[in-house]
């Protein structure tokens, strides 16, 4: 603890980095994944392509895709692109099947009340399937979260890693208290984001609550 | 007016859910579709706002052929109840009835003064419209289901099973509520049911589909007891359908003066005797005793129904299910008339079909 109040500054920089290295991921892997998971809800073939495939990109090691990323896209080995890119993928893989099962689990009757109402397919969506397959997004969302501040700190081999940094620096120069700093300042971030999910999900789902 | 022409439905993997259907839903009244599952009752249903289209065929809504009307504005246009409600979970009672107002471009205040309204004419508390759906039991939910459906006043209401999912005492409830609306709001109505009980007591008209999407018969309930078109209607609409027939009779039957006795009272009791209260009304029965007794409680042999003077079934149903074979009947106020007999009702009923008021 005292680290990191003696270099408040630099904990303060990286945490930073940490912060935007793992929730522009998520954004982006969030918004993209809501397309990816509707059509997979939709129709078979497109849940026979999207769910393996998936579950393949998750089992690469975090390791390789954040090395090979940069090669593939061709972009200079410090940029932060070399994080962002793996890591939405790694969003992607996890909420696809969130979306998708969110979908799938909102009542036939509810969805065909909808159409019989007059919906048309875009506002049906974005007034009902979407806000009823809120809950189980955002427990999905809550999982990609945590995970992605955790992988973070593998982008320290690759120069990027926001408190992954302070773990090889601590490590290199046997430091262990810059390595418990990082470790402190990840799980602090991970419990604090999480915890704001939960309470997003409250906010927005009011009626989620409402028992008998 | 609905008009159904000549519709089939075929579905991808070759079952014909619907054949050849012609029929015509006149405005301003209850129809029924029943059968049983399997028999096209509700894709019949479904093709008149275009949940599903026919294979063949036309059908008309108000003259309009409803294939040329784009599904979502068809629809806006037309009444839905589905079975087990379908309200929306993540809205408040309140929007949910305002839905289709909202879809239609109503501003928002316009539409929730006017679901509102909506939830008073189906007999529910205003109070209720900021609860969700959840909150509510399943008899409420569906009566939002049906305030949803009226809410843009449609002239045309499709109401698919709406009552299946709700315990026979509430469906009840339901099911004379919809005769009370209707009354006030004379819509053209197409309501599907398994259950024929349901079919014969809300249907002016009711079209029996047999299974293969067959029309059996489309009939006045009282034709489908007293004349079933062929062995399918006969077994559908029950072994007990003469009985079932009388309900649909009103013909007069004699009342008959019965010896009353109040509670308290001290009486010499040689025949069957009506106990009574302050107010006349039906407490029980006493059975001949010995001698004089003070009547109480304890000596009261428990009635029947009562008969209120409406049908020829609520005659003999009193009649039979009273201890004393004396069907006892009652004025608006339950005081005690007079009691009825089951052989006058027998009397009554041959009477009726003499004079042909009983469709052969």
């Amino acid at each position: 603890m005292t680290w990191i109040f003696e270099n408040w500054d630099r904990f303060w920089e990286v945490t930073g980095v940490h912060l935007r290295l793992s929730v522009v991921p998520v954004l982006i892997g969030f918004v993209l994944s809501i397309p990816l998971g509707w059509l997979a809800s939709r129709s078979a073939t497109a849940r026979a392509i999207l769910f393996p495939l998936a579950n393949i990109l998750f089992t690469i090691p975090s390791i390789a895709l954040i090395v090979i990323t940069p090669v593939l896209i061709g972009v200079k080995i410090l940029d932060e692109i070399n994080v962002i890119v793996p890591l939405t993928i790694y969003t992607i893989a996890l909420m696809v099947r969130s979306v998708a099962d969110a979908l799938s689990a909102v009542p036939g009757h509810v969805t065909a009340a909808a159409n019989a109402m007059g919906f048309r397919p875009l506002r049906r969506f974005l007034t009902v399937d979407f806000p009823l397959a809120l809950p189980v997004t955002i427990a999905g969302l809550r999982v990609a979260t945590v995970s992605n501040i955790s992988m973070v700190s593998v982008g320290a081999l690759v120069g990027l890693g926001g408190y992954g940094q302070l773990f090889t620096e601590g490590y290199q120069t046997d430091n262990t208290a810059k390595v418990f700093a990082g470790l402190i300042g990840t799980v602090v971030l991970a419990v604090l984001a999480d915890g704001l999910l939960l309470l997003l999900g409250r906010v927005l789902t009011p009626w989620a609550r409402a028992g008998r | 007016m609905i008009e159904f022409r000549a519709v089939t439905k075929r579905f991808e993997d070759g079952t014909i859910a619907v054949d050849e259907l012609d029929l015509t839903v006149e405005a301003g009244t209850i129809t029924v579709f029943v059968g049983p599952s399997g028999c096209g009752k509700t894709t019949s249903l479904r093709m008149v706002n275009r949940m599903i289209d026919p294979t063949s065929g036309t059908i008309l809504v108000d003259g309009k052929d409803v294939l040329t009307v784009d599904p979502p504005t068809l629809r806006r246009g037309i009444g839905y109840v589905i079975q087990q409600a379908g309200l929306f979970p993540h809205r408040t009672v309140l929007d949910n009835v305002a839905t289709v107002p909202l879809l239609s471009g109503w501003d928002r205040r316009k539409a929730r003064t006017r679901a509102a309204e909506l939830l008073e004419i189906v007999g529910l508390d205003p109070a209720f419209g900021k609860r969700y759906p959840a909150q509510l039991s399943g008899g409420q939910q569906q009566r939002v289901g049906v305030a949803r459906a009226l809410a843009a006043d449609p002239p045309v209401l499709l109401m698919d099973e709406p009552f299946s999912a709700v315990d026979p005492v509430v469906r009840e409830g339901l099911q004379d509520e919809l005769l009370r609306l209707q009354a006030e709001l004379d819509k053209t109505i197409v309501f599907v049911t398994h259950d024929i009980d349901e079919a014969l007591k809300l249907g002016e008209r009711v079209a029996v589909f047999q299974t293969g999407g067959h029309l059996a018969q489309y009939a006045k309930p009282a034709e489908l007891l007293s004349a079933p078109a062929n062995d399918f209607v006969a077994s559908f609409v029950g072994r007990d359908r003469g009985y079932r027939t009388l309900t649909f009779l009103h013909a007069d039957v004699p009342v008959h003066p019965v010896d009353t006795a109040k509670l308290g009272q001290r009486v010499a009791v040689t025949d069957w005797t009506l106990v009574v209260d302050d107010q006349d009304r039906p407490k029980g029965w006493l059975s001949g005793v010995d001698g004089e007794i003070e009547v109480s409680d304890q000596d009261l042999i428990a009635g029947g129904s009562l008969y209120d003077g409406s049908t020829l079934r609520g005659a003999l149903d009193a009649a039979l299910s009273s201890p004393s074979a004396l069907g006892v009947t009652v004025d608006d106020n339950g005081a005690v008339v007079g009691v009825v007999r089951a052989d006058d009702v027998i009397k009554a009923l041959a009477k009726a079909r003499a004079a042909g008021e009983v469709p052969k």
